[in-house]
């Protein structure tokens, strides 16, 4: 049977990574991810979950050891924030590129200087080209359950991926969390059994030094295996709804029908959003909201097919790719290029740093979007001059 | 020291991508055989980078993990953990690194493995600069000599840092300084070495003919004079506390011996060759101070005749 529980976005991550098995635990505390493994460490040592946890010395470690461990067969966690995240960098590299399913909640927090404690996306989409896939969360169900969605995945395509959360929103803030049935995850997750792992008596050279005959190959592969991913997290997904009653794609439409105008958001904010639309419906306005929930792979087919003949739409970035536009409005536009007919699409930059984002901050954009006449491509939400 | 008994099995095959007289090729030869089959390394960023194989070739008999410049202790001790979550509990784990990963980049990881007491070998093999990238210094480069980044208009200005000691400071349970040049001793500790629990370090010295602009073919014999002038002491630290010389010469060799064979110190003047000599001799002094206050005595370390 189920249970249900109060619970933290973090502790939420914990039990994920609980009722996935994991074998081989690495991490270094950094606010505001440190309970997600302080509570892993005690389940650890208190012989609920059978693991090792590897207490480093810095979050390049962490994830050092999690390649390695990884690597050697193990199923393999951990879990930090910005600062830390970015120690990672070189790391992350290393897992994509040797082709290891480690999994890694990322709770969004801005970077310094100056010093910020509170979310923004800018630390996990600094990563966005190291070969991780990256799912956003908006709640701390999702947050559970894309733990073991992720491994799931991962152990298909022998690619890594993270898990991001928002930092307080998410991270600190109590939900009611169903945690399954542990033979029934085991029935969705068998324990992990790579093509090829690190073991005594089989030879060979891991990672060794590739020539340019050789390595263009591997980073092709790569490729090949995030488009595999697309497929990959429709149908398990799907699967995942069958077995647990909660169904995930790659992108979430809500009152999308008859929407003239969209508003795109990624992570805890949709909640909000979610919230603006039923006002804005209330009024008659034919508002609807996509939700990117996998954002690497990126779904380009899925935003054509729900963008699609739609008058306009207004993009939320918690980021901000300096000298060009918010990330995902980037991403946005360029999946839509190819299209013959295009909606016009706006870019609107707010609650950088953990700024506060209401429902009228999204009432207010709508309204924005649908005056709006001009070109202008940066629109910044609440900016004090 | 009168039987010989060094493993003819060979775990290193011929035709690595080692240089002539390669130091850190014949280090990982004597190594294997004393360690076995049942093991599994880690290499970061270094000269063996290459030496082990591009992706298509692979000249050891074990596997090999191959890591980032900086992380050949942590990626043993995830090697170390993986490997017992799947049951391969007696497997011996080993990192292995040259001296800048070690010495420089890689010293956090180090440390933090030493301190956590992970159950793995640390290899250095010591050639004293950067190899692989073409010859420039690190902190394990010793004062006077020339690199490409100490020009021989201003070599090398700090001494070699004692990176034994610094191991030795974290209480692990085993250290040793081994010589390539010493193949016997080399053997008994790596030997020694796997059958105990916890972090160990050994500390290989592996000459580098080009690094060191000297002949390929007097490698072994530069080496084997790094340990008769006392520039690279052969010894055992055990906890941390427990100090063993394992062999000392008859007769000490002024480190002029040593240092005329190579290149890379010719440009040094007659005062600098004392000033390196008083160094020699001061650090020597420490540890045989070290090893009478474990042992209470100075009589006993080994001075064998073969070596005379």
């Amino acid at each position: 049977m189920s249970i249900k529980k109060v619970l933290t976005g973090n502790h939420a991550i914990s039990y994920g990574a609980m009722v996935s098995r994991v074998q081989v635990i690495s991490a270094y505390p950094i606010t505001p991810q440190t309970q997600v493994v302080e509570l892993l460490s005690e389940m650890v040592a208190d012989g609920i979950l059978d693991a090792i946890f590897v207490n480093v010395e810095s979050e390049h470690s962490a994830m050092s050891a999690c390649v390695s461990a990884s690597a050697a067969g193990a199923r393999a966690f951990t879990a930090t924030s910005a600062q830390g995240l970015a120690l990672m960098h070189e790391m992350l590299h290393w897992a994509a590129g040797a082709r290891l399913p480690i999994v890694l909640a990322e709770i969004n927090r801005a970077m310094a200087p100056p010093w910020s404690i509170w979310t923004d996306q800018n630390d996990s989409l600094s990563q966005r080209d190291t070969g991780w896939m990256q799912i956003y969360v908006e709640s701390n169900q999702e947050a559970f359950d894309s733990v073991i969605l992720a491994y799931k995945v991962a152990e298909q395509v022998y690619l890594p991926c993270m898990v991001v959360l928002d930092a307080f929103v998410l991270s600190h803030t109590s939900e009611p969390v169903e945690i399954y049935d542990q033979e029934k995850v085991d029935e969705f997750l068998p324990p992990y059994k790579p093509m090829v792992a690190i073991e005594p008596g089989k030879t060979f050279g891991y990672g060794a030094l590739a020539a340019p005959d050789t390595y263009m190959e591997f980073r092709y592969k790569m490729q090949k295996a995030m488009e595999k991913a697309i497929t990959l997290f429709e149908k398990e997904g799907k699967l995942f709804g069958e077995m647990f009653g909660r169904t995930y794609g790659l992108v979430e439409e809500y009152m999308m029908d008859d929407a003239d105008y969209v508003i795109v958001t990624v992570g805890a904010t949709t909640s909000t959003a979610r919230v603006a639309i039923q006002e804005l419906r209330k009024q008659g306005e034919k508002v609807g909201l996509l939700k990117l929930r996998v954002i690497r792979p990126f779904p380009f087919d899925k935003v054509r097919e729900v963008l699609k003949g739609r008058k306009k739409v207004a993009v939320l970035d918690r980021n901000i790719s300096f000298g060009h536009h918010g990330i995902f409005y980037q991403e946005i536009k360029s999946a839509l290029y190819p299209l013959k007919e295009r909606p016009q699409v706006y870019g609107y930059i707010a609650g950088l740093g953990g700024r506060d984002i209401t429902v009228k901050d999204f009432i207010d954009i709508y309204h924005d979007m649908k005056n709006r006449e001009d070109m202008v491509e940066i629109i910044w939400k609440g900016v004090k001059l | 020291m009168k039987n010989w008994n060094i493993p003819q099995d060979e775990l290193l095959y011929s035709g690595h991508a080692a240089c002539q007289g390669c130091g850190g090729a014949l280090a990982m030869r004597l190594a294997l055989k004393a360690i076995g089959e049942n093991a599994v390394a880690t290499i970061p960023a270094c000269c063996w980078t290459i030496i082990s194989g591009d992706v298509l070739y692979h000249a050891l008999k074990i596997p090999v993990f191959h890591t980032a410049f900086e992380t050949a202790a942590i990626s043993a001790t995830g090697l170390k953990a993986g490997l017992t979550m799947r049951g391969f509990k007696d497997t011996t784990v080993f990192a292995w690194a040259g001296d800048g990963g070690t010495f420089d980049i890689g010293i956090q990881a180090i440390s933090g493995a030493a301190e956590r007491n992970e159950d793995i070998i640390y290899f250095v093999y010591d050639n004293e600069a950067y190899m692989n990238t073409g010859i420039q210094r690190s902190s394990a480069t010793p004062w006077g000599a020339w690199t490409t980044t100490t020009p021989v208009k201003h070599p090398e200005d700090k001494p070699k840092k004692n990176i034994d000691e610094i191991l030795a400071a974290h209480k692990i349970p085993y250290l040793a300084t081994v010589n390539v040049a010493y193949p016997e001793d080399f053997i008994r500790k790596v030997k020694k070495a796997k059958e105990i629990k916890g972090f160990r370090f050994i500390h290989i010295f592996a000459p580098c003919p080009p690094g060191w602009k000297m002949p390929s073919d007097i490698s072994i014999q530069v080496a084997r004079l790094a340990t008769q002038t006392g520039v690279f002491p052969l010894y055992e630290v055990e906890n941390g506390k427990n100090y063993t010389i394992n062999y000392l010469p008859p007769k000490k060799l002024p480190v002029i011996e040593y240092l005329k064979l190579q290149g890379r110190f010719k440009h040094l003047n007659e005062s600098q060759v004392e000033y390196i000599q008083q160094m020699v001799d001061e650090n020597l002094e420490t540890l045989l101070k070290k090893h009478e206050l474990t042992h209470g005595t100075l009589e006993n370390i080994p001075r064998p005749e073969f070596y005379k």
